[in-house]
């Protein structure tokens, strides 16, 4: 049994439920973006970013922006005053216009650097990671991840405590304070806002349409489909090109792929970083310690009833021992 | 060790850590008082949260074999079974390839969280019987 179902291995949910016999649980529990963003071949979603081919026009930046300016947030002013005092608040209201990093107002930008001789532009977002941290150690249920691959934030949920952006390996998510639930639950002692990000254009999925800034591209630099697919052309196209690969491993493996004609190293050491500004280092699997602590919780009852049994036939050995002595 | 010993343990355990889940250490300045620093380590106290909900798993096996279900009593078997059951649909949810729906993350979540405030009150409240009971003799002489 512990062999099929190795902390690593890419198995699907219903064969891990059925192996721990929730098979009946898994019914009960239907995911029901499965129809909207899945494709035929089942599976998750990735897109593969052509970095060759991005001229860094920003049409892709602007579309994302028109598309989603109705779900930007519409702050109350003045903000809470945050408790304990030093507590601040985080206001983009007046800086809407920004497009030169991730803002609530602006969920792609575009990295630009010089490598080699060479012009890259880098289009930047969430890389929707196959095991996200966001969405795992969100403590209050507002983030989440689809089978489709897709990892989204529902502002209507979100408290703001922006955990999502400390445990995100790129600090991808961004805060607006002044919106959202904790307004109505205890705006000065908890919660900060609502945290926003790129959800791949999920309605726009939802009813057939590719992301907004896919369709908006005039170079064809992104393609979308099943993410082992994407992930063998990305091979191809560096070994047959010669170039590099970003994605497949960052954070245990993310659905979105990069594909540059020179290293990310170099593209890592010279593009502008800080808030809001992701870099393009190698990171490892942040989820990987808890997940092979998590079979010893899975393997815990086990031990447990064991010890009991164990308790039990000593102390039937015990009192047979007992027994036994009497009858000298 | 004493049985009784190893339930309060993992549950204090469980408790610091599963507050430290949210985002309160850090903005209410526990995690700045030296020595407490890990407090803020969402993946560390992340890691403690599972180790011990291992030893209450041990444990609650344990005493559910020797004891049966009476051992436990029926409220607080009721309250353990829905922060268990809970909090394994978490603990597989964080699994590579494991997914749920939003709104059963969502509905799971406030459940394991309202599970846990409930035995955090009771507690509360059985440690203020006791006393109670403990000092209703002295008063009545
Ligand atoms: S990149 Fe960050 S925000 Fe996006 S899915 Fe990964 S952890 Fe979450
Ligand atoms: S997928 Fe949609 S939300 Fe995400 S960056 Fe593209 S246009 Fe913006
Ligand atoms: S629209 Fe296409 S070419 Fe233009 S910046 Fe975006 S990805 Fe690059």
């Amino acid at each position: 049994m512990f062999k099929h179902i190795a902390p690593n291995s890419r198995i699907t949910r219903r064969t891990l439920l059925k192996t721990l016999g929730l098979g009946g649980t898994a019914a009960l529990l239907p995911d029901r973006a499965r129809a909207a963003a899945l494709p035929a071949s089942g599976g998750e979603t990735a897109t593969l970013l052509d970095l060759s081919k991005c001229i860094g026009c920003g049409a892709c930046v602007q579309t994302c922006r028109e598309v989603n300016a109705s779900r930007y947030p519409d702050p109350v002013k003045p903000l809470p005053t945050l408790l304990p005092p030093g507590t601040r608040n985080e206001d983009f209201s007046d800086k809407r216009g920004d497009d030169t990093r991730l803002t609530p107002y602006n969920w792609l930008f575009i990295q630009s650097a010089r490598v080699d001789g060479k012009e890259v532009h880098i289009p930047r977002r969430c890389m929707h990671c196959q095991n996200p941290p966001c969405a795992n150690l969100c403590p209050w249920g507002a983030a989440s991840k689809r089978e489709s691959g897709t990892v989204s934030i529902d502002a209507e949920v979100c408290l703001g405590g922006a955990k999502c952006r400390d445990v995100c390996p790129w600090q991808i998510p961004q805060r607006q304070s002044g919106v959202g639930l904790y307004l109505h639950i205890l705006p000065t002692m908890a919660g900060n806002g609502v945290m926003f990000k790129c959800d791949r254009c999920q309605d726009r999925v939802a009813t057939g349409q590719l992301p907004a800034c896919v369709e908006a591209c005039p170079q064809s630099v992104q393609s979308v489909g099943p993410r082992n697919e994407l992930a063998a052309a990305a091979r191809r196209m560096a070994r047959e090109r010669g170039g590099y690969i970003y994605g497949l491993e960052e954070n245990g493996g993310t659905n979105t792929i990069y594909y540059s004609p020179v290293p990310f190293e170099k593209l890592e050491a010279a593009v502008a970083k800080g808030p809001g500004k992701p870099h393009l280092a190698s990171v490892a699997d942040s989820m990987a310690d808890s997940n092979t602590l998590a079979w010893a919780v899975l393997l815990a009852p086990l031990a447990g009833a064991a010890s009991a049994l164990l308790k039990g036939t000593k102390r039937i050995l015990a009192s047979r021992e007992a027994k036994g002595g009497s009858h000298e | 060790m004493n049985s009784a010993w190893i339930y309060r343990i993992a549950m204090a355990v469980l408790a610091v850590s599963g507050v430290a889940q949210m985002p309160v250490f850090k903005r209410y300045g526990i995690a700045s008082i030296p020595g407490f620093g890990w407090t803020a380590d969402y993946f560390f106290t992340h890691r403690l949260h599972y180790a011990a909900a291992a030893l209450l798993l041990f444990w609650l096996a344990r005493r559910l074999m020797t004891g049966g279900p009476a051992a436990l009593g029926r409220a607080r078997l009721w309250l353990l079974g829905v922060l268990v059951l809970t909090g394994a649909v978490r603990v597989l949810k964080n699994l590579p390839d494991v997914d749920f729906s939003p709104l059963t993350v969502m509905l799971v979540d406030w459940t394991h969280l309202a599970a846990a405030m409930a035995i955090g009150l009771a507690a509360l409240l059985m440690l203020a019987r006791r006393r109670a009971d403990a000092r209703a003799p002295i008063n009545r002489r």
